[in-house]
């Protein structure tokens, strides 16, 4: 019995063939004749049409399944497509505005560090430089939330900077791409001021929310309305599909004048979340570190074994920063005695800033001054919409 | 219609495709239960938009492309049977194993080769029924063999997809489901053999008894074609029986089709591409549909007149076809000038228009009355399909309408909708594996062993091994209940019930099993079975049933009865000695309530009757 097929790749020991009736199958490789080797045929590119005399948007690709492709070596999901490949899938994105883009790199989002988000703050701050009315970044979920803060922190920018991703991957017809991608353009020209993340706002295919990068959080694993604003309604919303932008009163709006980077960061910073019994050896490993955040418990706590090391570690110069794995609620440490504790040796009550976030602000900060008591104050100061000066009701 | 054709002549070639789903505990690619539900039982609703991507290869299928044409917005019915997966919120989880093994098991029936890495794949369907926009599927097995000469040629395991719930909305209870989809070589040349195809490979799924049973559970696709026409797959034929009859009347569409086409090129026929607005012609027309519509289009098909009103099926004319196509732009239907003056529209309207395209009697003129883009997508769509009439039977996938005639589904899907399953990994399928699945008894060998051995009548045997009941007939013959009681109370006594009203189905095997084996041993009669199940089918645990039922009658009360029946009919007794046996039979029966067995109270009632005569002789 002979098949013939075309011969995909070669994995994990297996030849994979794709038959003529298009299914693929695993054959082992002393099984198979090689027939002819056609030359690859180069893929057959539309060509990308703008119409100048709409808004100027600049599309920063970072990858992630905004625009993703099968890696055949794998057998898995990368992001291969450039902006221009995105333009090519969303025909409707031509006739919102007109694009440049720009790819920073081309990674997973769980490769993303900070030394990248330095050059996507310098992308997208050239970009406005250079005119765009507005920036939209391509960026995979996983960790869209660290990387948007990072750039609100960096760049007091004038005009809207969305990121925008997808839970399910661009290669499927029910992808949430076209949706999130078109959602992420109308906001781009509309008259928010600020970095925002725009994502799905419900299950279904019916409008898409627009969160603040400093509030937002990715509250599951797949669901496409993963994002959710937190301790704070959405600042705004997209109707789909319409298109229909609706910004709330919070919402930062667009204004005149020209973007600050201030891109310094330090590097040398961590997160820690505290569980019972957490042994005071883990924050010692991280001596020699110039900030840590803890996600203490309930209102702010550690253990009081950890005392006298976070003392430790204060005295050598370090900024921490005490926030709450409740994820919901504000930081008080001047309850309970443990509290009071953590406060007198110096311990900086992150009020009811997301845990990353904090963490992202921390960077920056410590990336801005070297000074501890500076540091502590900008930590306490709402920069960027992080802080909340008054605690939302409910989760 | 003549059916009685020369199909050998004609060059029938026919396949069928058959999907059965297979009862597995859980879902192909999650742990939800593959259990139906009733619509007005779902938890949640969600909607979504579709659109046709890319193969791995850069293609787009043209079956995916033409129902892009509509921007379609899906509705979704959630059930606390469902999850994220159906949602597509949720990557699948690995491939179920038990199904693989079910359909593995099926392959090895067949005589099959199994695929050695099997990779699932993501067939594009875009018409709402899998949330994702494709069905996944994966190649298990190659070349097998059913009945004489005709070749399977592929075995693959599919998800299930949803059940259409309405215009655009979709219950996600069917999402999902395991199911195997069994491909013939076009090897069949008859109707007739197209059906006993169908029916043999019908039997050997049951014989796994892994699979489901009943209506939607099995569905038939055709494949068909003859010389000179083409092949066009018709889908979803449920009813075993109407598959021969879809056959014939395919072949009769084939060759209406091809004499049209004769005809035309005779007639030197041809499709004029012009799309005319005739808006301003209906501007005062009677006609509701041309008077509301925004747009009146009209395309002109030179010598067509008559050919597109002929009927190429029952009930479809050539013009349905054209409606079909149209219909992919969202328009409603189309009208052509073979069928008018009719629906509003006047003689002098059609005259007007024949005159404004300048066309004459030989023509046949389209309308179509629609918003304007939907109007001249489907002024496209005729004006395609019409020219094809030239060629001869275009290739398609059709689907069945309740009589066994057609209508035009989509184009024939190519390889370009096939793009693999990314984030399910490949699975291996070892010869040791292989070789351990154990090949199930067929159920064909079932009927013949229950006529030799048990000697039950062989049609009856027959019934019982086709039957849902076959495991439960098989454990009641083993405790000792005699086949013929097992077969009629399974096969008779619960069909009559459930046509009763009764809800046999609350009535679990256990509990069957119990019943038979009272009656068997005697201690209710059989012809209380009935009244027996029908008080179990009501939650009654059978011990309470059976003590309800049977108010244990002994023999010497019995005997008392049949005394006292018997003294008070003296007269008529006397008058008929021994005839009189059935009608007092018939009274004792009454009596009993059927807790006495039949042959019981004969008999007793037989000595009884004798001893009155012999005592009544003087």
């Amino acid at each position: 019995m002979e098949l013939t097929g075309t011969c995909i790749t070669e994995r994990d020991g297996m030849i994979v063939i794709k038959l003529d009736n298009g299914y693929n199958i695993g054959v082992d490789p002393s099984a198979c004749r090689w027939l002819e080797r056609p030359e690859a045929a180069a893929p057959r590119l539309a060509e990308v049409l703008q119409d100048p005399a709409l808004p100027g948007i600049a599309i920063i690709s970072t990858g992630g399944t905004i625009a993703s492709r099968i890696d055949y070596r794998t057998g898995a999901v990368t992001s291969q497509f450039n902006a221009d490949d995105i333009l090519r899938a969303i025909p409707r994105l031509a006739a919102i505005a007109h694009y440049r883009t720009h790819q920073v790199c081309n990674i997973l989002s769980e490769n993303m560090n900070p030394s990248i988000w330095q050059e996507l703050a310098h992308g997208v701050y050239d970009a406005i430089k250079n005119g765009a009315e507005g920036v939209i970044v391509t960026h995979g979920t996983d960790t869209m939330a660290y990387s948007a803060a990072a750039i609100s922190f960096m760049l007091d920018t004038p005009v809207p900077v969305i990121f925008v991703g997808s839970q399910r991957s661009a290669d499927r017809p029910s992808s949430d791409n076209v949706m999130n991608a078109l959602s992420s353009a109308a906001a781009a020209t509309s008259p928010l001021g600020e970095v925002a993340v725009v994502m799905h706002g419900s299950p279904s295919d019916d409008w898409c929310a627009i969160h603040r990068a400093v509030r937002v959080r990715k509250m599951h694993t797949s669901r496409r309305d993963a994002f959710q604003s937190m301790g704070m309604p959405p600042i705004g919303r997209v109707g789909y599909p319409d298109l229909d932008v609706s910004l709330d009163m919070e919402a930062r709006l667009r204004r005149t004048g020209e973007p600050l980077l201030q891109d310094r960061i330090e590097e040398r910073c961590a997160l820690l979340q505290f569980y019972p019994g957490m042994p005071p050896s883990l924050p010692d490993a991280f001596d020699g570190c110039r900030g840590l955040v803890i996600a203490g418990t309930g209102l702010g706590h550690v253990s009081t074994t950890w005392t006298p090391v976070l003392r430790g570690m204060i005295e050598d110069g370090a900024t921490v920063v005490m926030t709450s794995q409740c994820m919901h609620g504000r930081v008080c440490d001047r309850v309970y005695d443990t509290g009071r504790d953590l406060l007198k040796i110096g311990v900086v009550e992150g009020e009811d800033m997301l845990p990353e976030v904090a963490l992202v602000k921390l960077m920056w900060v410590l990336g801005q001054t070297r000074d501890q008591e500076e540091a502590a104050a900008m930590m306490r100061a709402d920069l960027r919409g992080e802080i909340r000066r008054c605690s939302a009701h409910g989760l | 219609m003549d059916y009685d054709m020369d199909y050998e002549a004609l060059g029938l070639k026919a396949g069928i495709e058959i999907h059965q789903q297979l009862d597995t505990r859980e879902k192909l690619f999650c742990k939800c239960p593959t259990l139906l539900r009733d619509f007005d039982e779902h938890t949640g609703e969600f909607q979504r938009y579709l659109r046709a991507t890319e193969s791995e290869m850069g293609e787009i299928d043209r079956a995916a492309q033409e129902e892009m044409w509509q921007m379609r917005r899906f509705r979704y019915y959630t059930y606390d049977t469902t999850c994220l997966v159906e949602n597509d919120d949720e990557p699948p989880a690995p491939m179920n194993r038990e199904a693989l093994d079910a359909a593995l098991t099926v392959a090895k029936m067949l005589g099959m080769t199994p695929i050695r890495q099997v990779h699932m794949m993501r067939k594009l369907v875009i018409d709402g029924s899998n949330t994702s926009g494709f069905q996944r599927t994966a190649l298990i097995a190659i070349n097998g063999q059913v009945m004489e000469g005709c070749r399977i040629d592929t075995l693959c395991l599919e998800e299930e997809a949803a059940q259409r719930a309405g215009d655009s909305a979709f219950s996600l209870d069917r999402l999902g489901i395991p199911l195997v989809e069994i491909t013939t070589a076009p090897c069949m040349h008859t109707p007739a053999e197209v059906q006993q195809a169908a029916e043999h490979i019908g039997m050997i799924l049951r014989s796994t008894r892994s699979v489901k049973r009943g209506l939607g559970t099995i569905r038939q696709d055709v494949n068909i074609s003859i010389r000179g026409g083409a092949r066009v797959e018709i889908k979803g034929v449920q009813e075993l029986n109407l598959i021969a009859e879809v056959v014939r009347r395919e072949v009769i569409r084939q060759q209406h089709l091809l004499t049209i086409r004769d005809e035309l090129n005779t007639r030197n026929a041809s499709v004029d591409e012009t799309v005319h607005d005739v808006t301003s012609l209906f501007s005062g027309t009677g006609s509701a549909i041309l008077k509301r519509a925004p747009a009146v289009l009209a395309v002109r098909l030179r010598g067509y007149g008559g050919l597109v009103g002929r009927e190429i099926q029952p009930r479809r004319r050539l013009g349905s076809e054209y409606a079909d196509y149209a219909r992919k732009c969202g328009v409603g239907g189309i009208f052509h000038t073979d069928e008018l003056p009719a629906y509003g529209i006047t003689a002098d309207e059609v005259r007007s228009l024949f005159e404004h395209l300048q066309a004459d009697d030989g023509d046949c003129i389209v309308i179509i009355a629609a918003g304007r883009e939907k109007a001249e997508c489907a002024a496209r769509q005729v004006i395609s399909r019409a020219a094809y009439a030239l060629e001869g039977v275009p290739e398609e996938t059709r689907r069945m309408l309740e009589d066994g005639s057609t209508a035009y589904m989509r184009p024939l899907p190519g390889a370009a909708r096939m793009y693999p399953e990314t984030d399910v990994l490949p699975v291996i399928i070892d010869t040791e594996h292989w070789e351990s699945l154990v090949v199930p008894e067929l159920l064909s060998g079932k009927a013949e062993q229950f006529a030799d051995r048990l000697g039950l009548d062989p049609s009856l045997a027959r019934q019982v091994a086709f039957s849902e009941r076959l495991m439960i007939f098989e454990c009641a013959v083993d405790a000792g209940v005699k086949p013929n009681l097992a077969a009629r109370t399974l096969l008779g006594t619960l069909t009559e019930l459930r046509r009763d009203g009764v809800q046999v189905e609350n009535i679990a095997d256990d509990a069957l099993l119990q019943v038979m084996l009272a009656a068997e041993g005697g201690r209710v009669a059989k012809e209380a079975l009935p009244e027996l199940l029908r008080v179990v089918a009501t939650g009654v645990p059978v011990e309470d049933a059976v003590s309800q039922t049977a108010t244990a009658v002994t023999t010497d009360d019995l005997r008392a009865m049949v005394r006292h029946v018997l003294e008070d009919r003296a007269d008529f007794i006397r008058g008929r000695g021994m005839a009189a046996l059935g009608a007092i039979m018939g009274v004792i029966m009454k009596e009993v309530r059927g807790s006495v067995d039949g042959e019981v109270v004969s008999s007793v009632l037989r000595e009884e009757m004798r001893s009155f005569l012999e005592e009544e002789k003087p």
